[in-house]
Order: structure tokens, then sequence, then C-alpha cells
């Protein structure tokens, strides 16, 4: 909402600067986007009056015009405009002045642009004569006429005058943010009503009384009825004869102009004035189109036709309010009027209509056209209904005023069910008890009365009458924000709640800050991306059609196919990010993301699909194999208490490699996968290097999850180490060896590590060879070499006869 | 033969003055002190002379022999010394090599703002709370005293996945699933993932993340809300920081309000950062709405409660210097690694 300040004033006195103003608006909730102070960069700009004007000796596209600038000798200027003649009055930007610009094709200078005397083909030039952008005015809102060519100012002016005093152009405009709960404030009238409460000043509200209105009536002309009262609350309107259209005068233009609206001619400029004065829109009528002399406000038929003002042809449905006249449509109620009716300059009588119409049929009629108007956006946010007849006054005074034509006497105005003021009671107390602060009955009637609420002291409460206007006001909370606000957040203590209420985190928070801090320590960075995901995302990864990853939650209204899916799995999207980290020549990458993803179906009786969280993890880089991802995915669940997984080669995952693929079982349930990305899918997502990655059905660990720590004494007695090596055939998996190590060493084995393969020369094809290195420990004593002896061997004997394997010379 | 013995205490002084090495002290020791060494000849051959001379003599090859021996053992231990020197000296290495990193991996710029607002709001007995993505729009419209035609809820705005369902565009349904599950006092947070139909650029994504707030009980004011917040900003932003609190509207508070910080670019000065205001919009926040508690059974005479709400991303943003959001889910290891 765009508030020219020096308008504002002629509403109420308010007497402090620009800066104390805005600090003051924005602490009582007036929030402020922009401030713009129009003329700051006009210096050295005089009216000047073209005396004469010749061709230029030197160029046929060039004019050569004396013109008087006050004080002495007219100067000359040369100027390619060819809009301007002998005796305008015109912007001169003298020499050495400067102007907000942009100057004619360049792009705006920060500061203005300062103009220079200069020779033009030859000819002396003193200076420039200026266009309405040039003195910084938006090429949006200068009238047409002056859109091209010099500006040729209206009236007489004294040449040499400042430009800036001769049209008032040193005008604050103020852009204030206003919350969807205060469309009164849309109104010049509705900041002067916050302004005067914040500064203690007087509220004076516009003229709206005609003194020389005809003896005929509006009810002689016009006839209206209507048809749909819940749709149209008020229905009011005047009829005006005599219109003479012009040219609004310079003051009306400027305010126009200053809120943002361009001038187009007086009646259309009035209307707008008041609509911007008032917030309530306003529809001029030229009676002659309203055919019959009649008209009805009712719901379109379906499919009908109607051209609106802007030239474009609509097709109505039944739920669309019309305006009509005796023969057909001539205006969307609310939204936009007819082509036909609109005001020309040959218009000698009109109808001013000020309607009230239900904010949400003119959202849904105007949705449903795509057709947002000024008129639209205002009803739709709600409008007082009372304001109608003061809004369709104001226009007719004004007409009055500047001689635009003659009002006639009455109004059509109908109004079945008048909107009262409304009362409410509230607590005195209730106010200190939610703000903080203690406040008195007077107080709290202090600020509501400067807002223009009546009150009445009740005891221990105050019975309150706000203006009609204020239809967000409807409960004590509503009244407890305007005390808070009028006497100023910004006095409130800062305190802290009295309760102690202890911090906690569940569980399986800390499961996953523990997860993502060992994932740090083990060099895994954490990725994020978005919850939703393309559908062809399983296409590329190669699930199968049956997989249930492939029931996704689907998005009615998506930004588009790359995000109309909720997310089943993490390994799409860290494929990608893994893609573009190689596409930008990063050497290497471990990366993880702990999040999200979406499942329906689980429980069939849910609104809402079930959430679980999964864990993605994946490497590429010189140093990165099956194994590094394998390691830090045996750490992570170590860390999580976690232990003794298995992993299973896995061949049918069509994501992952078939010879380098593994299941990571626990207690008999998988609880993860991991392996390298097999090479089909790795094209698919353009991975240049080789990718391993793994996810975790995270949510399936947190029940599993211990972290409970016990201290285990440190052994007192010594161990005693065997290492041995065995050739076996390739396909005997390690894990297997292991196992069987582990199933006959009994309880004096310790630990059991591998610590070599061996391929190669010494051991036959097709075989490998494996060392391992056994601890014995005994927690009571120290162990003896021939009962270590006995066990080996025995886990020897075993190893042979289930995996034949051979015992190799150290 | 005393003379003999002094000559050889002064040759074998002569001779050590000459070694260059350990070695060659040694040869000196066997030359001298050896089993065939030129004293223990001199001893061996004592035993035939008379006692009266063999006494003297005795003496005299005593003394040389400690002379000998005090000479070996400084020397030798000077060239020990030595050795071990040039030993170690050959062992330099160049320190200026690079060390072998083992790099720690970087949490996400949001999951590091997430904690630090976390860990602040925990201190000051705010417990962490969630909700799902996906919601009812009871719990993120309806319940939240959301009007029926609140642009909002328009599909231009919202992304829905059915007409009672759509990702939730904020953390506060995270508000009503407390007040249904939990009766006062109440303090919680909720970090969580939040959508809106937005053209992802510098500052706007479809899917963004929020931190809500909710303190429900007897006695809470909106002198509290201010100072638990205002101690919030400082703690995040710094001690110096004023916060400045201006009305505001939200459906689901009343009284509302604005939380801005002071400028930590220029202090408050005004600078383009703060787009010349000297303040920097950091939260919504309010009084929860009767309507809100209600929902929640909350007996509204009884207790009373503030909420707030703000975006990870721009705290993020301002906090780190971060110039555009698309950054932040792009994922480039370059970017995540500067938040080690």
């Amino acid at each position: 909402m765009l508030v020219p300040i020096r308008w504002l004033k002629s509403y109420t006195d308010m007497d402090v600067s620009l800066e104390v103003f805005c600090e003051r608006m924005v602490m009582s909730g007036s929030n402020i986007e922009t401030v713009e102070v129009f003329g700051e960069e006009i210096e050295g700009v005089v009216v000047g009056k073209i005396l004469k004007i010749e061709p230029h000796p030197n160029a046929d596209r060039l004019l050569v015009a004396q013109v008087d600038v006050g004080g002495g000798e007219p100067i000359q200027i040369c100027t390619g405009a060819m809009n301007i003649f002998e005796g305008a009055f015109v912007p001169v930007a003298l020499d050495g002045s400067r102007v907000p610009g942009p100057l004619h094709g360049k792009e705006k200078v920060e500061g203005g642009e300062i103009i220079r005397a200069g020779e033009l083909r030859g000819l002396v030039s003193n200076g420039m004569m200026c266009n309405c952008t040039e003195l910084g005015f938006s090429d949006k809102v200068v009238p047409i006429k002056h859109r091209d060519g010099i500006w040729i100012l209206d009236g007489e002016f004294v040449p040499g005058t400042d430009i800036i005093q001769a049209l008032e152009l040193d005008e604050a405009v103020v852009d204030f943010e206003i919350t969807p709960n205060r469309p009164d404030c849309l109104s010049m009238v509705g900041m002067a009503r916050e302004a005067a409460a914040v500064f203690g000043t007087a509220l004076r509200y516009p003229e709206t009384d005609c003194s020389k209105v005809s003896a005929e009536q509006t009810g002689d002309h016009i006839r209206v009825a209507v048809d749909n009262q819940d749709l149209c609350r008020r229905f009011t309107g005047r009829v005006v004869k005599d219109i003479r259209i012009a040219q609004s005068p310079w003051w009306l233009q400027h305010r126009l102009i200053s809120a943002g609206m361009r001038p187009i001619n007086n009646i259309v400029d009035i209307t707008n004035y008041v609509m911007l004065e008032y917030g309530q829109p306003i529809h001029a009528y030229d009676l002659r189109h309203i055919r019959g002399g009649e008209i009805r406000v009712d719901t379109a038929t379906e499919g009908e036709i109607f051209t609106t003002l802007d030239g474009q042809e609509r097709s109505l449905t039944t739920d669309m309010l019309m305006i009509r006249d005796a023969e057909g449509p001539i205006g969307i109620a609310g939204v936009m009027g007819g082509l036909d009716s609109e005001i020309r300059d040959d218009t000698s009588v009109i109808f001013v209509e000020a309607a009230n119409f239900s904010g949400d049929s003119v959202r849904a009629t105007s949705k449903k056209l795509g057709l947002r108007t000024e008129a639209s956006s205002r009803f739709e946010k709600g409008l007082d209904p009372n304001l109608a007849a003061q809004a369709c006054d104001r226009v007719c005074y004004l007409i009055e005023m500047l001689e635009a034509g003659t009002v006639l006497s009455g109004s059509v105005d109908l109004y079945p069910e008048p909107a009262n003021p409304k009362t409410h009671e509230i607590r005195i107390s209730r106010m200190s008890h939610v703000l903080g602060v203690d406040l008195t009955g007077e107080q709290i009637e202090g600020y509501l009365n400067a807002l223009e609420m009546k009150t009445e002291r009740l005891e221990d409460r105050i019975r309150v009458m706000p203006p009609t206007v204020r239809m967000d006001l409807v409960e004590e909370v509503d009244y407890v924000e305007e005390v808070a606000r009028m006497y100023g957040y910004d006095r409130l203590p800062l305190t802290l709640p009295r309760s102690h209420v202890e911090s906690v985190r569940t569980a399986n928070q800390m499961i996953r800050e523990t997860a993502k801090n060992t994932l740090m320590g083990l060099g895994v960075n954490e990725i994020q991306t978005y919850s939703f995901v393309s559908p062809k995302t399983v296409e590329k990864i190669g699930l199968s059609p049956e997989d249930p990853a492939r029931r996704f939650v689907t998005l009615l209204n998506p930004l588009g196919e790359d995000t109309s899916v909720m997310r089943t799995m993490l390994l799409p999207n860290m494929l990608e990010v893994l893609s573009r980290n190689m596409a930008r020549s990063i050497e290497g990458m471990r990366a993880y993301e702990l999040g999200n993803t979406f499942w329906v179906g689980d429980d069939p009786q849910a609104q809402l699909p079930t959430e679980k969280d999964v864990l993605c993890a994946a490497l590429y880089g010189e140093q990165e194999s099956f194994f590094t991802l394998k390691g830090i995915l045996t750490e992570l669940l170590s860390v999580l208490g976690i232990e003794g997984s298995d992993f299973v080669a896995e061949t049918g995952n069509a994501a992952y490699h078939p010879g380098r693929c593994a299941n990571i079982v626990y207690r008999g349930a998988v609880i993860g996968t991991l392996g390298q990305i097999h090479p089909t899918v790795a094209e698919a997502y353009d991975l240049t290097q080789t990718v391993y990655a793994a996810d975790l059905s995270f949510h399936a660990l947190y029940s599993l999850v211990d972290m409970d720590k016990k201290y285990e004494p440190l052994p007192k007695y010594p161990a005693m180490k065997r290492d041995f090596a065995m050739v076996v055939e390739e396909q005997v998996q390690v894990g297997d060896l292991e196992k069987e190590i582990k199933a006959h060493a009994g309880d004096l084995l310790e630990a059991v590590k591998l610590f070599d393969i061996y391929r190669g020369n010494q051991v036959a094809k097709g075989s490998k060879s494996v060392a391992f290195s056994l601890t014995y420990r005994a927690k009571d004593r120290t162990l003896k070499e021939a009962e270590v002896n006995e066990i080996n061997t025995r886990v020897l004997v075993a190893l042979k006869e289930a995996h034949h394997a051979v015992l190799r010379e150290m | 033969m005393i003379e003999k013995l002094r000559q050889m205490v002064e040759e074998a002084k002569q001779k050590m003055d000459r070694a260059a090495s350990l070695a060659d002290a040694e040869g000196l020791r066997v030359k001298y002190l050896g089993k065939k060494g030129e004293l223990t000849e001199i001893l061996r051959s004592m035993g035939s002379l008379p006692p009266e001379e063999r006494k003297t003599l005795g003496q005299a090859a005593n003394t040389a022999r400690s002379q000998l021996e005090q000479l070996l053992n400084e020397n030798m231990e000077r060239f020990r010394q030595m050795e071990k020197a040039a030993e170690l000296s050959a062992e330099t290495i160049d320190v200026t090599e690079p060390g072998q990193v083992i790099p720690i991996g970087a949490k996400h710029l949001l999951t590091i703002t997430t904690d630090e607002i976390i860990r602040v709001f925990s201190g000051m007995g705010f417990s962490v709370s969630e909700g799902p993505e996906v919601e009812t729009v009871f719990n993120n419209f309806d319940a939240l005293n959301s009007p029926p035609n609140h642009p909002s809820r328009d599909m231009t705005d919202t992304f829905y996945i059915s007409e009672d369902v759509l990702l939730r565009t904020q953390t506060s349904p995270v508000q009503v699933r407390t007040l249904l599950s939990q009766k006062p006092p109440i303090k919680v947070i909720a970090p969580g993932r939040c959508f809106r139909c937005d053209t992802p650029d510098a500052t706007h994504s479809p899917m963004f993340q929020q931190v809500e707030g909710l303190a429900v009980d007897e006695g809470i004011t909106m002198s509290d809300l201010k100072g638990v917040l205002d101690r919030f900003a400082k703690s995040l932003f710094g001690s110096s920081e004023k916060t400045r609190f201006r009305p505001h509207h939200f459906p689901f508070t009343e009284p509302s309000a604005e939380m801005d910080v002071s400028c930590f670019k220029c202090g408050g000065k005004g600078c383009r950062f703060c787009k010349g205001s000297g303040w920097i919009e950091i939260m919504g926040c309010g009084m929860v709405h009767p309507n809100v508690l209600k929902v929640g059974g909350v007996d509204t005479e009884r207790y009373t409660g503030f909420a707030f709400g703000m975006g990870v991303e721009r705290i993020a943003l301002l906090k780190y210097e971060v110039d555009d959001i698309r950054l932040i889910y792009e994922n480039d290891a370059r970017f995540i690694r500067q938040f080690k």
C-alpha cells in the first residue's frame, strides 16, 4: 500500500519527521517495505516557457527553441522532441542541474544524472527539456499523453520557478506491508486512522456533501434489483449528468501517480482516487449503455460469453455474480466492467456504482477467470458495507468540485441488512495476564479510543464498540493485540518463564545424533536432498515392477515432474549428488544422508503415509573400495551396539553389481545393503568413477541399538597368538572360514583377525591363501602352550574338513 | 722403565688427539690396554724385576694405566656422542612435507544450524519434538485458526496429496500434535522440513526447514516470549546484538510479532545488507491464539502460551554469509566441507 505522506496529512495533522513517522508506524503494527522520497534527485530544474521554435539548420530531426527560464535572456535548447510548441510551459534542466533519470535510452543511474550545456550539430544547447521519466516518474504511471515527448505542463507558471515547488514534487511515499487481517488499512483513510491513533491527532473524514445537487432524482434514471443477496450485501449508486470528460487537475493526477496509478481522465481518476481513499471499489457506467435503465445483480448462466473492459471474451459459469441490464451482462461483479458500458470521451450521463460483494464469491470468480484486478483483490480481503454509500457520495462530491458534472438527488441503495457496530466485552485483568505488564482500565480505554473505538467502563470490564471497518476484531484476544501494539511491544519487559521444565531428547533423536557424529568421525560428509523426487528414479535405479518402493505418495500440484512424488529411497538423490560432484571434477567424496522416506499401504486405515528413516552412504575416489564402505558401516553399527551382523552376498539387487553386493543381516533380518553401483545404473547417472553405496533401514535399527556401555576388566594374564595361512579354493568366502574358526576355537579365543589374502604364483590357479591371526586368552590364568596348540589343531582340522583348507608353511 | 711409561702416556695422548672416530679410539685401547697391549706387556714383564723396583714400577704403571683409562673413557664417550649425533642427523626429515590427514566428515550446514538452535533452546528447558512432513489439512491449517479461504491454502501456494492431505507448509502442525498429546507445562521446539510452491532461486526453495517453538503453562506472558527469544538471539548471533519486536499478524498467534535482530553487518546503522533499516528480520512469533489451545483441550483461562517459528536456511544464510539458498541443497563437497 503506497501512501504519499502529503496526501495522508490531509486527513490528520501529525507533525513529525519522516524518520519518526516511519519508526512509530512500524512499531505500532504498520510495517514498512520501502520509503521513497521523490524529488531528492532533482536539482536546478525550472519551469521554462518556450518563446520561439525554429528548425535546426544542420539537422532535420532537431528543433532549436528559445526558452524563457526567468531572469534575463532566454536560453537556447536543441531538442529532438517534436511535441513542443511556442507558448508551452516545460520542465527545463539547466546547465549543471541534476535529474533522476533514466535518460533516454540509458539505464537508471543511482543519484541521478548531471545535465551539462553542450553543442548539438554546431549549435549551443544550454540545457535539456525533460520528459516525465527523466524526472523520475515510472513509465507505468505516467499519463498516456505525457508518455512520449517533452512533458507539457498544464496551466500557467512564472518562468524560472523551481519545478519541485511548481509541481510540489517533493513527496515522500511510504510503502506499507498490510497484513491480511487489516484490509481496512488498504486505504488512505484507514492508514490515517492508524497514524492519528499513533500520534494522538484528530482524524478528518473526506468531504462528501454536494452543494449543487440537481432536482432530478437518481431513481428516475435507474432501477436496481438484487436477486442474490448472499453474494451482494449492498448495492448503491447515484446518477451524474452533464459529464465533461477532461484531464484531472495536477494535484489529483500527482496523488494517483504517487500512489502507483496512472491518471486517465477526470471521471476514472475520481473513482480510482476514492477507491484509494476508502478502499471501496467504484465503477462508473455510461448510462446510455445500461439498456432499459435497469440493473439486475444475478449469477451468470452456464457458458454465457461476456467481453470485459480489457477486450477479452470471458466464458462464464453459474456461480459467477454478474451485473446485468435489461438485455444482458454489463459487468462481472467485483471483478471487471464490460467494454460496452465503459466511460468514453463523449459520455454525458453516468451511473456511479459502489457495491459490496461477497469476498468468497469474487475470489472464486476471479480465480476461475484468471482475472485479478484492483477491485477483486479488495473484495476478496473483505470490505465494510457501510463504506459503499460514503464512497459513492465522495465520488459525486469530487465530480461537482472539479466541475465535471451535475449530481442528481437521491441514490439507489439496496442494503437490506445493514452492518451495525458490534460490541465486545473485554476483561481488564486479561490484558496484564497475557502481556505481563500492569495496565489500568483508563490506559486500555485510552488506547482503544485513539483507534476510534467507543468504550464504556463496567467495573472490571470494558465494553468496546469498534468502527465497523474493523472487521478483524471479533473477540477479547483481538483487543489484547490492539492494546499491546498501542502500548508498544518495545515497552514490554524481557522476562523468562517461571516454570521449570526439563529438556529431554528422545532415544531416536540421540541415536540419529550418535550416527551423525560417528559418520563425521569416519570422514563421511552429510548431504541433504529434496524429499520429493521424480518417479523415473525407480526406473533409473532398476527397481523391479512389483517393488513396493514404486508405490509413491504423489503430489497433486507439483512444480514439475522431477519433484512430483515423495521419495521411497535415498539412493537416487545420492547418486545425483555424487554425479554432480564428479562433473565438477571433485576427486573423491564420502557422503551420507539420514532422512525420511514415505510409504503408502503399510496401514490401509491411515490417512497419512508412514515416514521411515533411511540412511544412505556412498563414496568414490582413488582410495575407496567395497571394503572401505563396509568398514564404515561396521564401525557405525558397532558404535550403535549392533554387533555381529553378517554380510551375505546378494546377486539380485538391480542397483548393485551382482558380484559385489551384500545384504547386511542381523538376527535373521536384512537391515541394509551395500555394494558397487551396477554399471548400468552408473551409466544412467553419468557416474564416471566407481561408486560404492549402502542403504540402511535406519528405522529398523532404533529397537536394536544398545548404547549402554559397561566396563570390562582389562586382561590380567598374557595372551597367546597363533598365526597360520591356508590355501582354499577361490569361491570359499573368508566369512565362512571365520565362522568355522569361531565355532571350533571355544571360549578361549579372544579375537580372530584376517591379516592377509594372497593370490599368485605361490598358490595354484583358482586358489587363494588366507592368513589369520588368532588370539587366545583366559581370564583367570596364563595359558599353557599345549592347550592352545590342541585347540588350534582342532580349528585347523575343522577348516580342512569343512572347506578343504590346506595349511601353508609360514 | 718409568720414563718409558711416561712416554707411552704422552704418545697415547698425541695419538688420541689425532684419532677421528670411535674405531680409532678403540684401536688405541687395544694398543695400550689390550691383552697384548703395551702397558699389559710391561706389567707382565714386571714379575722378573726385583721387589723394590717392582713396587716403584707398579705404582708408576698403575698411574699410567689410570691416566690411559681416563683418556680413553673420555674420548670414547666423546666419539660415541659424535657418532650418535651423526646417526640422528642422517635421519633428518623435511618437516615441511604435508601431514597425512585423516579427514573428518562435515555435517550439513542445516544440521549444524539446527543443532545450534536446539542447543540454545535446550538450555532454556525446551525438548525436541517432531512431526510428519506429509500432514493433514486439519493440522496444518484448520487447527491453527487459518481462515478457510486463506490464500496460503491455495494450490498455487501449498502442495497437496489429496483434499485432506498436504505437504506441511510450516512446522506449526507440531504445535497441534503436541497440544493433543501433552498436558502443560509444555516447552518444545520442533525442527523439520516444510514445503511451499516456490520456484527455486537465490532466496527461495520449494523445500526449506523451520524450527518451531511452543511454550504453554500457567502465567506465561508476552514478556516471557520476548525474554526467551532475546536470549536466543544473543546466544546465536552475539551478546551485543539487540532485538526488536514488531506487531505482525499470524492466524495462530495473537498478539503476533516479528522479531528483528540488529544488523550484524553495520551494527544497526543501516546498510545494503539490512536494506538501510539497521534491522534483520529473524522470525515470527506471538502468544498462542486461544482457538489453537482449545483444539488441544487446553483451559485457556488457566494456561497461556507463546509460539515462534524461524527459517533455518535464513538463519544459516545470515550467520554464515551464504548468498544463494540453492547451494544448500546442491551438496557440492567443496561447500559442505567449509563447515567441518
